[in-house]
């Protein structure tokens, strides 16, 4: 598990910053095969979401345009030292990972 | 995002109940939430997409919105973007690329609580505008952001 997410979160005067990375091919289904010419199907992640200590923090909605290997940084309020992070994706195949962090 | 559609659609099937209806539209959005907006995403024009993913097209432009891209992109496939406001009250960011097929490229919800500046990378197919709409307090804003593309991004 988790083997596609790489997750960062820290804590700095009230203010925690999250940056994930994660390992996905994000093919937007408009991409032919150069040596077949057959259409690569569409895969790509649909859902991201966040969790601190269980509250949704962000919510994402991403289409095939958001680059191979997404990466995603953001910052919510509040948030310390050891408190439970969690993301989660989920893609159009319906294929999906999760990994829990403690912020630092 | 489509709340207004989905609190049509709901109240389509829920006529008889009216005011339970109404109340039940109400509570939704965090329903809504958990369903990926298709025709948001395969939306083809610009107007498509941000009606599709904010309920209506109509944007003020707004200084208040910084879009953090660089001025050439070497790679289109990879063009870091980060987006931040100085509004109060931001529901959601959406992110669009203007030149590509299905503008649309990712919408962020922020629960209250969560600042309005989130980064990314996104795919572009050819040089053109990178637009960003923040839903603040219930209003629509936007500002775009050139940049310059010397490889695409998609396509093969």
């Amino acid at each position: 598990m988790a083997k596609t997410i790489k997750i960062r979160a820290k804590a700095k005067n009230g203010v925690t910053v999250v940056k994930a990375l994660i390992t996905h091919p994000m093919e937007t289904g408009l991409r032919k095969n150069k040596k077949t010419g057959e259409m690569i199907p569409a895969h790509f992640i649909q859902e991201v979401v966040c969790k601190h200590n269980g509250k949704e923090v962000i919510n994402c909605e991403w289409g095939g345009s958001v680059s191979k290997n997404p990466y995603l940084a953001f910052k919510f309020k509040g948030g310390k030292k050891d408190d439970a992070i969690e993301l989660a994706w989920k893609d159009n195949k319906g294929n999906g990972d999760s990994i829990s962090a403690k912020i630092r | 995002m489509s709340l207004n559609q989905k609190r049509r659609v709901f109240l389509k099937g829920s006529l008889a109940v009216g005011a339970l209806g109404a109340a039940a539209g109400l509570i939704t959005p965090g329903a809504v939430l958990a369903a990926w907006n298709k025709n948001a995403f395969t939306a083809k024009s610009i107007d498509e997409a941000i009606a599709a993913s904010n309920g209506q097209p109509v944007t003020t432009p707004s200084t208040d919105i910084t879009i953090k891209a660089p001025d050439i992109a070497e790679n289109g496939a990879v063009v870091p973007v980060s987006v931040a406001t100085k509004m109060k009250g931001v529901d959601s960011i959406t992110l669009l690329v203007e030149k590509n097929s299905t503008p649309l490229s990712a919408v962020f919800h922020l629960p209250k609580g969560t600042l309005p500046d989130v980064s990314t990378r996104v795919k572009m197919g050819k040089t053109g505008d990178v637009i960003a709409v923040v839903k603040a307090n219930g209003k629509l804003f936007s500002a775009r952001k050139g940049v310059k593309v010397t490889i695409g991004g998609c396509g093969g």
